[in-house]
């Protein structure tokens, strides 16, 4: 979560110096739900993120200079500068990369289960984020009942954040908590806080482990707000104050800190120096891609197909 | 013995599950019922396991063939209707046309299409998607013609580490026999000759190819020898074989059974005219199905696609001209 924070912040601040090409999109106020996401899968699942999941993609396994050379354009990067931003990952390694249509990715993950259970492995668990806005998707639809006809050990989990962009959820759906849903589905749903930490860990733990156990597909509806903006172009200046007050405006990663202290499993000083730990690493990964130079379009060679002889080979 | 287009497709697939422990089909009806042609008769008894009915649902379709051949699968996408892809554009165009661009990873879907145009079928029934579909980056598309280009271009789409777009004619599916099996074939990305000629070259794919054929057999009484190059593939299309064949005869005509505005027969056009103008001895010209939805009524439907008569109309007034 910290080092999500901190990898985050510092993306915002190379955004505002303009050292960024596209868009930056945090996961501010999401952490909690998305490490316990990362910590609840393990090597060899599927795991398709949503943008505002830095911290379960760290806790599963990203490299912090995955995340740092494909927003500086790095063609050291796994999408080799080709794709930026968010819209990166390692498919062989299950850590999906994103297209930006929203709940497009939650039958991709499907069908890498499909393939596992083919192959005769079970054990495999695949997990899908996506925000309140994709559950108006028709690909959301589709994908989830797709997920309970199989019985595919999806889990779906809806970070319900409030807005998508700047669409509050009363115009996004009608029903009384997207959680509704799972049973017209058929399939198990569960709700969790998503500021708590510990909640997320044991809801999201839970949900995997039923999943792995052939409890078939998982619907999690977390409830929190988003603490910034769609991305850094937004100031999220639409967010209603009241909400910002309320419970699930809280700080996820400001809660969890202080409830470390408060059960003295962490001092002020051990939390000073996570910190300064994480702000090392991402330093480091920063100064190391910044290094690197850009992609060459002349050494690019445009070619979209696996099969190169059958490359039209356009100039 | 004797083998259809649509028998010689459904064999192609049963010789990929039985080769290729990798491959497995999915769509709707595909499994006990045999699919809404019997493309896949008898397949999902004779593979258990491997030939799965998917719910109406094409979008999560094609979704879970890219996660399946991101995991080394190597699946068979059976929309049961060209027309109903539009319902899978998504996933077509931005998710298996992107991933191996944007991850190194390949995408070896093979998406079939049963497409084109028979008496009766309606607007949604009949489409043919193959311009669409070429546009886009990351995509092969099959557009075959012949009961051995049917089974062995489906073969080769199913080898490819590409997701290949693969538009088998329905009108084709019955009427159109061999006596066998191919054992040998042309790679994808080669056009073929499919009738030599002098004095014009009409360009053709799918079940347009048939209509040139006919329509250069008619035109022959007259005296004038017509080539036919069959594309086989529109995406990669075989500029060379093309021009080649115009820089014999210096008439060119292109006709294609989708609609007019851009597409294959534009391409086409556009390339000789670009690359290869002084071949031509006369302007360059294009036969496309008329620029409205597919009629449902056989004598609007006859007139909406290019046919044998009026891809002879058209090659009369070239050869005038």
């Amino acid at each position: 979560m910290l080092l999500s924070r901190i990898l985050d912040e510092k993306l915002a601040s190379l955004y505002r110096a303009g050292k960024i090409h596209g868009g930056v999109f945090l996961g501010r106020g999401q952490e909690a739900l998305s490490v316990a996401i990362g910590m609840a899968l393990r090597r060899g699942d599927i795991f398709a993120p949503l943008i505002r999941d830095s911290a379960g993609r760290l806790a599963f396994g990203e490299p912090v200079l995955d995340a740092v050379r494909t927003y500086l354009g790095s063609p050291l990067g796994p999408m080799r500068a080709r794709d930026g931003n968010v819209h990166r990952g390692r498919p062989r390694e299950g850590l999906l990369p994103m297209i930006s249509h929203l709940g497009a990715m939650i039958s991709v993950v499907n069908g890498a289960l499909f393939a596992r259970r083919l192959a005769g492995d079970r054990a495999t668990v695949g997990a899908a984020c996506i925000g309140d806005g994709a559950t108006s998707t028709g690909a959301f639809h589709e994908s989830l009942n797709q997920a309970a006809v199989e019985k595919l050990p999806l889990v779906l989990i809806v970070a319900d954040n409030q807005y998508a962009y700047s669409t509050p959820t009363h115009r996004q759906f009608a029903c009384h908590s997207l959680v509704d849903r799972a049973a017209g589905y058929g399939v198990k749903g569960l709700t969790v806080d998503g500021t708590d930490l510990e909640a997320c860990l044991q809801v999201v733990g839970r949900a995997v482990d039923s999943a792995r156990a052939a409890g078939g597909p998982q619907l999690i509806i977390a409830t929190l707000l988003r603490l910034c903006g769609h991305g850094e172009h937004d100031d999220a200046h639409y967010v209603d104050p009241k909400l910002k007050s309320s419970p699930i405006g809280r700080d996820c990663l400001k809660a969890a800190e202080e409830e470390l202290l408060r059960r003295t499993w962490a001092s002020v000083e051990i939390l000073g120096a996570w910190r300064s730990e994480a702000v090392h690493k991402v330093e480091e990964a920063v100064a190391t891609a910044q290094r690197e130079a850009g992609p060459d379009p002349f050494k690019e060679n445009w070619c979209a197909l696996a099969s190169r002889h059958l490359s039209e080979g356009y100039e | 013995m004797s083998i259809t287009y649509l028998e010689a497709i459904r064999e192609a697939q049963a010789r990929a599950l039985a080769d290729d422990p990798r491959v497995f089909i999915y769509g709707q009806d595909v499994g006990a019922f045999g699919g809404a042609f019997k493309a896949t008769k008898n397949l999902a008894g004779e593979f258990p396991g491997r030939v799965l009915d998917a719910p109406i649902s094409e979008d999560a379709m094609v979704g879970l063939s890219v996660g399946a051949a991101i995991e080394g699968r190597r699946p068979i996408i059976e929309m049961q209707f060209a027309d109903f892809s539009t319902a899978g554009f998504n996933q077509i165009v931005n998710q298996a046309a992107t991933l191996f661009w944007r991850t190194n990873v390949p995408c070896p879907v093979t998406i079939r299409l049963p497409c084109g145009g028979t008496s009766g079928s309606g607007p949604f029934h009949s489409q043919t998607m193959e311009s669409i579909y070429a546009h886009y980056p990351g995509l092969i598309v099959m557009t075959p013609a012949t009961v051995e280009d049917a089974y062995s271009m489906l073969l080769e789409a199913v080898a490819i580490d590409d997701p290949v777009i693969f538009c088998e004619h329905k009108l084709l599916y019955y009427h159109l026999k061999a006596d066998k099996l191919p054992t040998e074939a042309l790679p994808a990305g080669k056009a073929r000759i499919a009738r030599e000629g002098r004095d014009m070259t009409i360009v053709a794919y799918s079940a347009m190819l048939h209509e040139a054929l006919a329509a250069a057999e008619e035109v022959a009484a007259d005296g004038a020898q017509i080539e036919v190059v069959d594309l086989r593939s529109v995406k990669p299309l075989d500029t060379d074989t093309v021009m080649a064949s115009v820089a014999r005869t210096g008439r060119l005509l292109c006709v294609g059974e989708s609609w007019p505005w851009g597409g294959v027969t534009a391409e086409v056009i556009a390339r000789v005219a670009s690359e290869g103008f002084g071949l031509l001895d006369a302007p360059p010209k294009r036969l496309n199905a008329k620029d409205t939805p597919v009629p449902y009524h056989p004598n609007l439907w006859a007139a909406h696609r290019p046919t044998a008569r009026s891809i002879a109309a058209a090659a009369r007034t070239l050869l005038r001209t």
